[in-house]
């Protein structure tokens, strides 16, 4: 149970600093909000992961706000964001 | 009655792991991929495919516990949200980024249909 949960959590922790990466680099703001929109999915994963492994469901609520939240984010960005000068 | 709670732990291990490394295969997607519609894609389809995994598995980890229905409320939200998200970007970007109208067969979208 903990060698699975380590490995989980390694293969998330990755994923999210590639992620982070690409949020940090991309060249356009539409590159910035796909890796912010993963990013988010990516943490909910990760509350879904620690809630499975330490057998307690606090953080449920927690995980559809951050659903619903970033979905407003990503959409509201889209729509109003400035276009890049390229 | 052990060998069925057995089997279902295993099976959420197992579910959790194939979620973890398809949302790792999105992020080296995101990574790697040339441009944003590229990217968009890589961060739509796997990424909800390895979150809607993980939910499975914290589901039947979960299960006995008052409120994992919020975790089907997760996966229905993301199922919902990320084509409305994925559509938004993906016409944005082709507006914005015009360097893939040779690779387009059908340009449905296309202004004038001549360069």
């Amino acid at each position: 149970m903990t060698i699975v949960a380590i490995v989980a959590a390694v293969l998330l922790v990755s994923a999210a600093a590639l992620t982070a990466y690409r949020v940090l680099a991309g060249p356009s703001t539409l590159d910035r909000v796909v890796g912010i929109d993963s990013l988010v999915a990516i943490t909910a994963s990760g509350l879904a992961v620690w809630a499975a492994f330490s057998n307690d469901g606090t953080v449920l609520p927690g995980i559809v706000a951050l659903a619903l939240v970033g979905f407003l984010g990503s959409a509201a960005v889209t729509r109003y964001r400035v276009r890049d000068d390229r | 009655m052990n060998w069925f709670e057995a089997a279902l732990r295993w099976l959420s291990y197992v579910l959790i792991l194939l979620g973890a490394a398809f949302a790792l295969t999105a992020a080296l997607g995101i990574v790697r991929f040339p441009d944003t519609l590229s990217r968009m894609h890589a961060a739509t389809k796997p990424q909800v495919v390895g979150l809607i995994l993980i939910l499975l598995g914290a589901a039947i980890q979960l299960r006995g516990h008052g409120n994992v229905w919020m975790l089907v409320l997760v996966g229905l939200f993301t199922l919902l949200t990320a084509p409305a998200v994925a559509h938004l970007i993906g016409r944005t970007a082709y507006r914005e980024q015009r360097g893939r109208d040779g690779l387009l067969v059908i340009n449905e979208l296309g202004d004038d249909g001549e360069e």
